[in-house]
């Protein structure tokens, strides 16, 4: 199968603290046309720099893709020149940024920010591209657009603002949307209308969308496939039912786990002790040995490869061979559907 | 869970307004009214600008209620008060903040951001005795001795916030407030962090006002959730009570807001998306702050502000809907 987006063995090293900070440590991951694929991790797990590596966007120093490509529709993004790239940029693949406050200028009309857009890749006049902001700010759900497309940042609420940036990032019809902690500043009431705005865009525009998110209802609300990522690994991926109903890593395990459930009783939260590894002198094995509670001596010593577990899941870890002892997971792990 | 009836803390009609300008005041808490009992944890949640950070820090003085009453065990504490009976309210009540990397003091070492309580309050003899409650706190916390003289920057996240619980807990007080304890920390340090809380209400027996936006971490830690909207509270009650049958529509739609980590319970489920944003607290709505946006807004809603009152045994609410006049008109 043709893939939209294709990353093979993807690794981005930062040069900085007198070290080499290991953000990205070989990854592999496709996009289909008109999917949302989730990358799910913490703070410090690459999921951020994954996606600025597509986008062409890892400053350079200190930033460096090592090895790897990205293949946009058969063509390696990482061999473009800042020309190329530009041109790809806005047009082709797009993102959304986490902080609505700070993704606008705020010296300039609102509307000129969508335009800008319209009049460098698609080549259309002024009139043509206002008129286009307008109809672009009715799609998403903002009221009065005649009036608000001359109007500046600050004179918009959080919310609003995040679907101005919604906006421009759709303006030029773009094939892939990069969201990078699109909610994770909202408020919940404002996030669940930024979900459904979303949802409700995709079927309309047949966009695919790389979601990036720590919060894991998020996931659930909005993404067919996840990738679990720890410590510059993608540790599992499957489809989404897979992940969330029978995820085989005892991280996908852990992260399940701490969270709360709103529908359901929960006595006390299975914690994950330590915390994530330092990046400049990464782990020689599996990434999450040090925290794992089913680590074998193994583990330490050698990464693991990727097992397959059906069609489209896989995941790397040392409990999945054959030699190893078999591990249930935690109870709360598999339930669910029902409340 | 065994009832707890003995009320520790009392908050009465509490306002809390600051000046903006000449002209416009801001009511960031206007009129709450709730009580605490003795070793429970009462959560507030509500979306930003609610008012349940200024409420928090109204009750613990960082800020100077505008108006009515904080009685902390029987004695008040919401009016002037002189320079000793702060100091002595401050060994008693404690705060934990929400940015762990904005409320320890950079240039402080471990062992005197956790002492400086010990030390202003007198409640050691000897140096010796000291480090020895230092290094108590520290491992009470789930930290070395060795982390005693390093500084703040040498810790991660998760590790910070336990620095400020030790030094919340190092002057031995009953109560604390946890303003936003988890938000800045990541998913899995987020559940340590709340099993440590947890743990040390049931060693030490303290009371917790616990604030934060997240309902689901509110709703496992919490006896008891009250719920504001726009410096009002718009309804209280045990929190499985809150989680099963809320009452106020604003209540229901900020639950089903809320995505669940359950791809087929998502699916599935019919959610309540609220129109528009909160408005804003210099100029609200009149009668019902929740009127502009709630689907069940009536004429009197707009006119009236509706009661706050107890309409079971423990659960109470503010919303026209649940006042007893109107209730027949809506069946």
């Amino acid at each position: 199968m043709d893939h939209l987006l294709e990353i093979k063995d993807l690794s981005v090293v930062f040069h900085i603290f007198g070290a080499d900070v290991q953000a990205v440590r070989g990854i592999s991951l496709q996009l289909n046309k008109g999917e949302t694929l989730a990358i799910v991790g913490e703070s410090g797990s690459g999921k951020s720099v994954t996606s600025k590596a597509v986008m062409g966007l890892i400053p350079n120093p200190p930033g460096e893709i090592a090895t790897g490509e990205v293949l946009f529709e058969g063509k390696d993004l990482v061999k473009y020149s800042k020309k190329q790239m530009q041109k790809v940029r806005g047009k082709d693949i797009s993102m959304i940024f986490q902080d609505p406050m700070t993704a606008l200028n705020p010296t300039m009309k609102i509307g000129k920010q969508i335009m800008e857009g319209l009049i460098k890749h698609q080549s259309l006049s002024k009139h043509d591209a206002k008129n286009r902001a307008i109809e672009l700010l009715q799609l998403v759900g903002i009221p009065n657009p005649e009036k608000r497309v001359d109007e500046y940042p600050h004179q918009f609420s959080g919310g609003m603002r995040q679907r101005v940036v919604i906006a421009i990032a759709l303006a030029c019809n773009p094939k892939i949307l990069i969201a990078d902690e699109p909610t994770t500043a909202l408020d919940v009431t404002i996030q669940a209308q930024i979900l459904d705005l979303m949802r409700g865009l995709q079927e309309k525009t047949g966009t695919a969308i790389i979601l990036i998110t720590h919060d894991l209802g998020v996931v659930a609300n909005l993404a067919q496939r996840v990738a679990v990522m720890y410590g510059g690994k993608i540790v599992e991926t499957g489809t989404l039912d897979e992940i969330f109903y029978n995820p085989k890593h005892p991280y996908t395990w852990g992260l399940l786990s701490s969270m709360p459930k709103l529908h359901a009783k929960t006595d006390k939260l299975l914690a994950i002790p330590g915390t994530p590894p330092d990046l400049s002198n990464p782990p020689k094995g599996c990434p999450f040995a040090p925290r794992c509670p089913h680590a074998m001596k193994v583990c330490t010593e050698h990464m693991p490869a990727y097992t397959e577990l059906s069609a489209t899941q896989k995941a790397a870890c040392w409990l999945l061979d054959e030699r190893a002892p078999k591990v249930d997971p935690p109870a709360t792990i598999g339930v669910g559907g029902e409340s | 869970m065994a009832e707890k009836t003995e009320k520790l803390l009392q908050v009465k009609n509490l306002k809390k307004y600051f000046n903006v300008s000449r002209r416009d005041v801001l009511k960031a808490v206007d009129g709450v009214t709730f009580d605490v009992y003795k070793g429970e944890t009462l959560g507030l949640v509500g979306e930003s600008g609610c008012g349940k950070s200024t409420t928090g820090r109204t009750i613990i003085r960082l800020y100077d209620p505008t108006e009515g009453e904080v009685i902390f065990d029987g004695q008040d504490v919401g009016g002037k008060l002189s320079l000793k009976s702060k100091k002595e309210l401050s060994k008693r009540m404690q705060m934990i903040f929400q940015d762990p990397y904005a409320s320890l003091n950079p240039r402080m070492m471990v062992k005197d951001i956790i002492a400086e309580g010990i030390d202003i309050h007198h409640l050691a003899k000897s140096s010796k005795e000291r480090m020895d409650r230092v290094y108590e706190m520290l491992e009470t916390v789930g930290l070395n001795r060795e982390h005693a003289n390093r500084y703040p920057h040498e810790f991660s996240g998760g590790q910070r916030q336990r620095i400020g619980i030790a030094r919340a807990l190092a002057v031995d007080p009953d109560f604390i407030i946890a303003d936003e304890p988890i938000s800045a920390l990541d998913v899995s340090i987020q559940a340590q962090v709340v099993n440590l809380l947890q743990e040390l209400q049931e060693k030490q027996g303290l009371t917790y006002l616990f604030i934060a936006h997240d309902l689901s971490m509110v709703k496992h830690i919490s006896d008891r959730v009250g719920v504001m909207y726009l410096g009002n509270m718009a309804e209280l009650a045990t929190s499985d009570e809150v989680y099963d049958h809320p009452l106020h529509p604003y209540t229901q739609s900020l639950l089903s807001a809320i995505p669940v980590a359950d791809p087929k319970l998502e699916r599935t489920r019919e959610r309540i998306i609220l129109q528009g944003d909160v408005p804003s607290p210099i100029d609200p709505p009149s009668g019902c702050r929740f009127r502009t946006r709630c689907p069940f807004a009536m004429d009197v809603c707009a006119k009236v502000r509706p009661k706050w009152h107890e309409v079971e045994k423990g659960h109470w609410v503010a919303c026209h809907l649940h006042d007893e006049g109107l209730k027949t008109e809506k069946a």
